[in-house]
């Protein structure tokens, strides 16, 4: 029924339009994009420029009240809630600005909790957890609280437990929003890492140094998209582009 | 491929269970005090039927030991309030009716008193009733002597008495061997006997053989109470006939009673108040279930940001439906097993305390589960639906 556009597109929105309320306020006011495999793009704006309502959408945690989004081919409006849970249990990952961890459980149960959905019984859980947390560099952190560990180390955790389904696509929400200027860079880093590995990462942030550090950068204003850098051309960016790219401190001048 | 290939959003039972628990662990004290409601409800429900039943198997017990064929024929009061003295043959005449197994007697010895001793004034009885007994009286009542021993044929004809175990007390005889003064005459305690749940009122008698009363009388004794055991298939033919047989001129002046009715009596009329105390056990346990409501309300209130998280994690609504119901199920449940506990424990400490046998019914231990988990489905079925409600955009607000 959905034609699919592109074949290696993960995400693809066709004139996506989201109201709320009554009268109506436009969230987003038409906006086509197309995410390819392996991408790492920054979608970029102010406050109340409709990018967390676009997260929710690409995330289908949120309909378009018209228009269409595809998500790795699949048409949004025809999946129920069960369709859409299944696909946030199995193809999505979401990282948010204020981590969203459960105080008072240790990091490996945190990330474990990533494939409650997934119908994965506990222990093998807890065996990719631990992966999870030594990929992204918190293997002597397992047994910590959220309490006990740094922002940095926190927004560690929430990535490992998006990451540990291995979902084909990372949503994360202002990662670095809630952090010092140090431990953003170390959570952009990873997420450079993850990229670099093979994940196809859609970063939401008003932060200009970090999207500039991101082979392209989605502007948009009042719901509109504004400015697209394009896709770079050719295979996903080599590994030393945006290691070169982060070499530059983030504070200087530019 | 317009939708996801084979994958679906799974919640294993395991963890479903898993979750409940972590849920409530995570709020200890509001999930204790929640519970408590249902608790004390059950526990109500379950001490006041096993009080009850304890005493109901304390008294099917009794029953069994005594029998409830004893019938007990006494005189009764004329036209003008005179007592009628029933006939001195009267134990013979029902010792010949149709299924009558045994027959005894007691006949109060005029108004004699009973003194510990000559210094006491006379008048002064301690409500203590003389009377003459048959020999076979301990086997019809299916009384205990408690120390001494009950008349022979040689002692009912001299002057020894057997005292009621209250009579004992109150004349402070302790063991036989003792004396007393009945009338004028010094009399030897031969027996004092246990109490007797048939005939209350042997206990407060001072008994003398029938030849002796009749000496301290200076004449006859006429038979007061004549009890009669019939077989168990005759007793209601018994109590229709004995009247007219020991004192055919005027049969409407004997009373008959049956001593095991009143005590069934008795029982019933705890009963009454048993149903009383039920239904305002089942009113301390919709409070219960209305607190759980209150508190799964409370919770999905608090919780919508994990709500929304676990959405975006993969959890659909069913997900959350279910985590919800099942916590309030495990809190009511938490309650239940609290309450039956707690039941049981009232119901034994007080059964100990009666020396009744401990009998609580299985019926009641399982109603009071199931109605436990259907008070928490009720409770929690609301508060999950608009858990499941919430939308999975409230992870990403702040």
């Amino acid at each position: 029924m959905s034609t699919v556009g592109a074949s290696d597109a993960v995400i693809e929105l066709r004139d996506v339009v989201r109201e709320y309320g009554s009268p109506p306020t436009l969230a987003l006011a038409g906006v086509s994009l197309v995410v390819r495999r392996g991408e790492m793009l920054a979608v970029v704006g102010p406050s109340g420029s409709g990018k967390s309502t676009m997260l929710n959408v690409l995330g289908t945690l949120d309909r378009p009240t018209s228009g269409t989004v595809l998500i790795d081919g699949v048409d949004v409006a025809s999946c129920t809630d069960d369709d859409l849970s299944a696909l946030r249990a199995h193809r999505i990952g979401f990282v948010f600005q204020q981590f969203h961890l459960t105080e008072g459980r240790t990091a490996i149960d945190n990330v474990s909790d990533g494939l409650l959905y997934s119908g994965v019984p506990l222990r093998e859980r807890r065996e990719r957890a631990e992966e999870a947390l030594v990929r992204v560099g918190l293997g002597h952190r397992l047994r910590h609280r959220p309490n006990q560990m740094s922002g940095g180390e926190r927004q560690r955790v929430a990535i490992a437990r998006a990451v540990v389904h291995r979902p084909p696509l990372l949503l994360a929400d202002e990662p670095t929003g809630n952090l010092d200027t140090k431990a953003g860079a170390g959570v952009v880093e990873l997420l450079h890492e993850l990229h670099r590995e093979g994940t196809t990462i859609v970063v939401i942030t008003h932060d200009v140094q970090l999207a500039r550090d991101l082979p392209r950068r989605v502007t948009i204003r009042d719901g509109h998209l504004d400015d697209d850098s394009g896709a770079p051309a050719g295979p996903p960016p080599s590994v030393g582009q945006p290691a070169t790219q982060d070499a530059v401190p983030l504070g200087s001048p530019s | 491929m317009s939708r996801p290939a084979g994958a679906r959003s799974v919640l294993l039972g395991s963890d479903l269970a898993r979750l409940g628990v972590t849920g409530l662990a995570a709020r200890p004290t509001r999930a204790v005090l929640s519970a408590l409601g249902i608790a004390i409800g059950i526990a109500a429900m379950i001490a006041v039927v096993g009080i009850s039943t304890s005493s109901q198997a304390q008294l099917r017990s009794t029953l069994d030991e005594l029998g409830t064929n004893l019938l007990v024929a006494s005189q009764g009061k004329d036209l003008f309030g005179e007592a009628v003295p029933l006939p001195t043959t009267a134990d013979e005449a029902a010792a010949r009716v149709t299924g009558v197994e045994s027959v005894a007697a007691t006949g109060t010895v005029g108004d004699l008193g009973a003194y510990r001793s000559s210094a006491v004034p006379k008048g002064r009885t301690n409500g203590l009733t003389v009377a003459t007994a048959t020999p076979g009286l301990l086997d019809v009542l299916g009384a205990r002597v408690a120390s001494g021993a009950w008349f022979t044929d040689g002692t009912a004809r001299y002057p020894v008495a057997v005292l009621g175990d209250e009579a004992a007390e109150r004349l402070g005889v302790v063991a036989p061997g003792e004396h007393v003064l009945i009338g004028e005459v010094v009399h030897v305690v031969g027996g004092i006997l246990a109490p007797v749940t048939l005939a209350p009122e042997i206990d407060a008698s001072v008994l003398v053989g029938e030849g002796d009363g009749a000496a301290l009388l200076g004449d006859a004794v006429h038979p007061t109470s004549v009890y009669v055991r019939a077989s168990e298939a005759d007793v209601d033919a018994v109590r229709q006939t004995v009247p007219r047989t020991i004192s055919p001129e005027s049969p409407n002046e004997v009373a008959v009673s049956r001593p095991s009715d009143a005590l069934v009596a008795k029982q019933a009329a705890d009963q009454a108040f048993t149903g009383l105390l039920v239904g305002l056990g089942s009113v301390a346990l919709l409070v219960g279930g209305i607190g759980v409501a209150n508190t799964m309300v409370i919770s999905v209130l608090e919780r919508r940001r994990e709500i929304g998280l676990r959405r975006a994690l993969g959890a659909a609504r069913r997900h959350v439906r279910r985590q919800f119901l099942v916590e309030a199920l495990f809190l009511s449940l938490l309650g239940g097993v609290g309450g039956i506990v707690l039941g049981v424990g009232v119901t034994a400490v007080f059964a100990v305390a009666n020396g009744w046998p401990l009998a609580v019914p299985p019926v009641v231990l399982g109603g009071g589960l199931v109605a436990t988990l259907a008070i928490g489905a009720l409770a929690g079925a609301w508060p999950a639906m608009r858990a499941a409600r919430i939308p999975p955009t409230v992870a990403l607000q702040s």
